[in-house]
């Protein structure tokens, strides 16, 4: 790979971190302007994580406009499996710099998310793949995809939440 | 068994009253019971034929509490095999899918081919002439058959066949079948997941027309949002619809439905581009069945409940779906994308689209109910209320989909084989 000089890995970090926030915090129309215009978000299937969304059913395969409507119901009323809201805390680790390639910059992350709800502590654990661009001078997600580690979404169930 | 003396099952058809006594969700007895009387006598799904297409391949699966082998041999057939070693029980296939000319035990070595035979024993010489390799090829369920491609395996050598177990079920699994003109095939990719609810909540749950505006308000929601149409277009009591009871615990809604279907049912969400296509894919429907069943087949709706725990939801895609018991308050759920093995890879992916939007542990629909399902659970920790309503269009001559007769089906025969004495169905079975 090889394009513009890659952002340093605290640079990569606290756009992690800070996206970190505005999820466990229930921010999610801010956390909407971390994203480009064309953004997708993906989690594949615990038994291809890494498949291709348009030939294998994946759990989730959001494009920008199916990203926007996840919000507007999270935060509506009527999205059951989030309300009342879980608690949910993320520990984001291991971030490295993969490297560009024209204007787009690879990034990966290990994450650990507990979802709490119910009196119950879900655990979900896998790591991060972004494709990051430059917008002006900030970097935003283009692609956003969550590999699950976990073989089966059990007892965790669902993935109601921005994972 | 003082407690399961106690009614199961409230069925009174004078006064248009069905109860069914939440002990039925929550009691272990009753899950030991029904394992014993239900997952051990019906035939219970395994798999698709085309989850392993060539010789050799094959797919671990969990079924009915057991560890099986789903696999193609090399004459060809697909068989199920009990994935414990003959010699002292080791599971002799370790992956969860693959191809392999022969399964080796990791423990002492014994070495099976794939139709099942013991091929190979370390030391053979060390045992007596009563030693055969016959005897111990790896075993199989009493029963096994499919139909239309979808394989099921019995444990109760005396069931009846699995062409009759399906009874009206299988005009409705030709209704899925028939949408290839080469066979149909389950996509990469399985949802894995669970409830913390009782398995036979799903069932209900799988296709109740009563929940879809309230539980699933988000989704149409959704719809109107991409420009589905939702006027005139009756989402609560379609126009062309019926629940229909089908015999053996089995039971079906079929209905119009506001959604797309990728078969051949255009709507405005997949573009204009795509119209034409989907008018010839129409076309050739009509060529190959005539302009009833063809409408049928593209623009109805199918939720059907197969007894006990297999559904089959052909709806905006289609979906197969089955689910077991782990506690009487917890489930694991297997669910996959079922699709016509010639589809283009541009009608693939708008149908595996499709089905993300309502379907799945992230759609827009499942984890509603899922959440709705745990809700129950824990509802009925009050013990005090100590029955649920099952008597929806009761009364009524031709119940609607948002009525509850299909449960009433799955739930007397439930109540039926658990309640029959066991020394009777032994009696009738010789």
């Amino acid at each position: 790979m090889n394009g513009m000089d890659p952002p340093s890995r605290q640079e990569v970090e606290d756009l992690f971190f800070k996206e970190a926030a505005l999820l466990d915090e229930w921010r999610l129309e801010e956390w909407l302007e971390l994203l480009t215009d064309d953004a997708t978000y993906e989690i594949p299937p615990t038994d291809v994580p890494e498949g291709d969304s348009r030939n294998t059913l994946f759990i989730i395969a959001d494009n920008s406009a199916r990203i926007r409507s996840r919000v507007k119901q999270l935060l509506g009323k009527s999205a059951w499996a989030e309300n009342p809201h879980s608690r949910t805390r993320r520990m984001i680790a291991n971030v490295r710099v993969l490297g560009t390639e024209g204007d787009a910059i690879f990034v990966t992350a290990n994450f650990v998310v507990h979802r709490m709800r119910y009196e119950s502590v879900d655990t979900y654990i896998g790591h991060y793949n972004y494709k990051l661009v430059r917008d002006a001078k900030l970097l935003k997600i283009r692609e956003r995809r969550a590999i699950l580690d976990n073989e089966a979404l059990r007892p965790h169930g669902k993935i109601s939440f921005i994972l | 068994m003082d407690k399961l003396a106690e009614k199961f099952v409230i069925d009174d058809q004078n006064a248009g009253l069905f109860r069914v006594n939440r002990r039925a969700f929550t009691d272990p007895e009753c899950l030991a019971e029904e394992r014993r009387r239900i997952f051990d006598k019906c035939w219970i799904y395994v798999g698709h034929e085309s989850e392993v297409p060539h010789t050799g391949d094959f797919r671990s699966r969990n079924v009915a509490r057991r560890p099986l082998i789903l696999v193609r041999g090399d004459d060809g057939a697909v068989r199920v095999l009990l994935n414990t070693c003959t010699h002292r029980g080791a599971m002799v296939c370790r992956q969860k899918s693959g191809n392999a000319n022969t399964f080796q035990c990791p423990y002492h070595a014994w070495t099976f081919n794939n139709r099942g035979s013991l091929v190979g024993v370390p030391g053979e010489d060390s045992y007596s002439e009563a030693f055969k390799r016959e005897d111990l090829a790896l075993a199989a369920p009493p029963k096994v058959d499919s139909y239309r491609g979808f394989i099921f395996a019995c444990f109760d050598p005396a069931a009846q066949s699995l062409y009759d177990y399906l009874a009206g079920a299988r005009e409705y699994l030709d209704l899925v079948a028939d949408q290839s003109e080469t066979g149909m095939k389950v996509v990469a990719g399985q949802q894995a997941y669970s409830a913390r609810a009782n398995w036979k909540l799903l069932m209900e749950n799988s296709y109740d027309g009563y929940h879809g505006l309230p539980t699933h308000q988000r989704y149409f929601t959704f719809l109107a949002d991409i420009g589905i149409e939702l006027k005139g277009n009756n989402v609560a009591a379609p126009a062309r619809q019926k629940a229909i009871d089908l015999g053996n615990g089995h039971a079906v809604l079929e209905y119009q439905s506001a959604w797309g279907r990728p078969i051949a049912h255009w709507v405005a969400p997949f573009g204009e581009h795509r119209k034409p296509h989907f008018e010839r894919l129409r076309r050739r429907f009509d060529e190959r069945f005539g302009p009833e069943r063809a409408s049928r087949i593209c623009e109805t709706s199918r939720n059907l409940g197969i007894f006990p725990n297999l559904v089959i939801n052909d709806i905006m895609a289609i979906t197969i779906r089955t689910f077991y018991p782990v506690a009487a308050n917890y489930m694991e759920v297997n669910a996959w994308a079922l699709a016509p093995i010639e589809e283009s890879a541009e009608d693939s992916a708008l149908r595996l689209d499709n089905f993300l939007t309502f379907l799945g542990p992230g759609g827009f629909a499942t984890p509603d109910d899922v959440e709705m399902l745990e809700s129950c659970q824990r509802g009925f920790a009050n013990r005090e209320v100590g029955w649920s309503d099952i008597s929806r269009g009761m009364k009524r001559e031709q119940p609607s989909i948002t009525d509850e007769l299909q449960m009433r089906a799955f739930w007397r025969r439930w109540n039926q084989l658990m309640t029959e004495p066991q020394l009777k169905r032994a009696r009738k079975a010789a």
